[in-house]
């Protein structure tokens, strides 16, 4: 049951990167890598402001943080005309030197004894006993119905058609340059928040938790996609949250019954998107190997 | 309305694959001008549109668009005034998006402020407007750009172009790609729009047939310079054979030229 609940609030936490994660890399279709730094940039803003007794406005502050780092990231891809994966690998590795200076120059930094959202809602609703689920619940439902309302309006719909077809976006009159930093600075707005939640949930800040976060938000979008199928943004976004329950479940179960050690988690996220990525290419190969039997098989 | 003063535009300057697509060109359009152009490939047509519409900016001369001089304009706010249809229907979509959305889109120009970009005024508006098109668009709106057909997107696309009443079309051989029944009914709603709503076009074609047959205005293009501008009586009494042997005899003196040049 903790193993559910675990991976349950973990997933909703987590979730809200895959959120981010969506926007940038389905919406708009950029392979945004600045998320390892933003999530940790979440978590070094999260982790300072939060002892100073200020866990909502950690919160607030971590996406400001994010969406910043996101915006640098679209301005040096855009303005710039740096490749777009550079932009992001340039932004994540000049994050991690911010990422110590905030924190004072130390790797990790504990919030133990501090309030958060948490310990708030849990003398909010005493008698639940669920305060965490239901936090992280909100939070991560409520962050992908306000971003399909977003999605919805006439710089929502900007976005999505800037990832689609860009041609078609700068003749539109379209400043697809502005577009593209909006989308940036959402999605990492998303992984930033992600970030000093974790901190508040886990109760402590490290420079290198990270590392891996891209591939991570990525396995969860992919099998929000497996499970629920490619449709409209509104489903997406909810499928990614749910993807990223159903990524934690598997793992802790993995764990539990000791089938791998707890360092293999990158190892079997890289292994989960490798394999759903190039699903649709195998199915091909095999599809042509069959063909061509057949056509061996019909000249004997 | 539309004005191009000494307009020059020369590509990879400096190597030996250096290519004058636009020579010192001068052009000016009147409101509600129906310009046909044609020329080879390679001499500059195409160019032309880029130029106006802003997908590079020139390196001499100046373009005056409605009295507004917009040399240096960014493409994405000449698109306020200018609309473009590429040769290639994949291109004028955002294929992942519905019908009714795409419009949405191109309507943002016009639109009035409201936070859905998909509101019940508008989209009775865009049925209207695609029922006009006679493909039974109007009752597929919610469908998504790329379950249609190359045909219906050009369709689609040419209505985006003109939903938000642009000062200037421009029309790089919009039906080039489209087998030749779609093509003729394109060109016939191309006509239908233009002569209604009477916004000032330019038409690329390698239909020279078609070239004389729209239109009020007809330009040959060759080696980024207009050789041949008419309209009026001059136009009506150009026939095609006439119109042929005087591209085969430009083209022909420069091949003597060649040979002089090469002996």
């Amino acid at each position: 049951m903790t193993l559910i609940t675990g991976s349950l609030q973990l997933g909703l936490l987590y979730g809200i990167m895959a959120l981010g994660i969506y926007i940038t890399f389905r919406i708009l279709n950029l392979p945004d890598l600045t998320v390892d730094g933003s999530f940790a940039l979440g978590m070094a803003v999260g982790a300072v402001v939060t002892i100073t007794g200020h866990p909502v406005l950690a919160l607030l502050l971590a996406m400001l943080a994010g969406s910043i780092a996101g915006l640098v990231t679209g301005l040096l891809q855009t303005k710039l005309s740096i490749h777009p994966i550079l932009s992001g690998i340039l932004v994540m590795t000049g994050l991690y030197t911010i990422n110590l200076f905030i924190m004072g120059g130390r790797a990790n930094l504990s919030v133990v004894g501090n309030e958060t959202v948490f310990t708030l809602m849990e003398r909010l609703i005493v008698q639940m006993g669920q305060a965490k689920t239901a936090l992280a619940l909100i939070l991560s439902i409520g962050g992908a119905l306000i971003l399909s309302v977003i999605f919805k309006t006439r710089l929502g719909l900007a976005i999505r058609a800037t990832g689609d077809n860009e041609d078609m976006v700068r003749s539109s009159s379209i400043n697809a340059d502005l577009t593209k930093c909006v989308g940036l600075s959402m999605g990492n707005a998303f992984v930033g928040l992600a970030g000093a939640l974790i901190c508040q949930y886990q109760m402590f800040s490290d420079v290198g938790s990270g590392s891996g976060m891209v591939v991570i938000g990525l396995a969860s979008v992919i099998i929000g996609e497996t499970v629920f199928g490619k449709r409209g943004v509104t489903i997406g976004l909810i499928s990614a949250v749910a993807g990223s329950i159903i990524y934690r479940i598997i793992i802790a179960m993995a764990l539990k019954i000791d089938l791998f050690p707890s360092y293999a988690l990158k190892l079997i996220s890289a292994v989960i998107v490798m394999v759903a990525l190039s699903g649709p290419s195998i199915k091909g190969l095999m599809d042509q190997a069959k063909i061509r039997r057949e056509v061996k098989n019909h000249l004997k | 309305m539309l004005k191009m003063i000494n307009v020059s535009k020369t590509f990879y300057k400096g190597t030996a694959n250096e290519k004058k697509a636009l020579n010192h060109l001068n052009l000016t359009l009147e409101q509600g001008d129906f310009v046909t152009i044609i020329g080879s490939n390679g001499a500059g047509k195409s160019t032309l549109f880029n130029a106006v519409g802003g997908s590079f900016l020139i390196d001499s001369g100046a373009i005056i668009l409605n009295g507004k001089n917009i040399t240096t304009m960014p493409e994405y706010k000449r698109a306020y005034e200018i609309g473009r249809l590429m040769q290639d229907p994949m291109r004028g979509t955002a294929p992942s998006m519905t019908i009714e959305e795409n419009l949405a889109l191109a309507f943002t120009r016009k639109a009035k402020k409201s936070f859905f970009a998909l509101n019940g005024t508008d989209s009775a508006y865009f049925r209207d407007v695609l029922s006009t098109l006679d493909l039974g668009l109007e009752n597929r709106m919610k469908t998504k750009v790329k379950n249609l057909s190359g045909g219906q997107r050009q369709a689609v696309t040419l209505l985006m172009c003109t939903i938000a009443s642009p000062k200037l079309l421009l029309l790089d051989e919009h039906t080039a790609a489209l087998d030749p029944a779609t093509a003729q009914r394109i060109l016939q709603i191309t006509t239908e729009i233009v002569s209604e709503s009477k916004i000032t076009t330019m038409m690329i074609t390698h239909d020279i047939k078609a070239a004389l047959a729209l239109g009020n205005r007809t330009i040959m293009m060759d080696e980024g310079e207009i050789i041949l501008d008419i309209k009026g009586e001059e136009r009506e009494d150009m026939s095609l054979n006439k119109l042929m042997s005087y591209y085969s005899n430009k083209k022909h003196k420069e091949f003597s030229d060649d040979r002089i040049l090469l002996s």
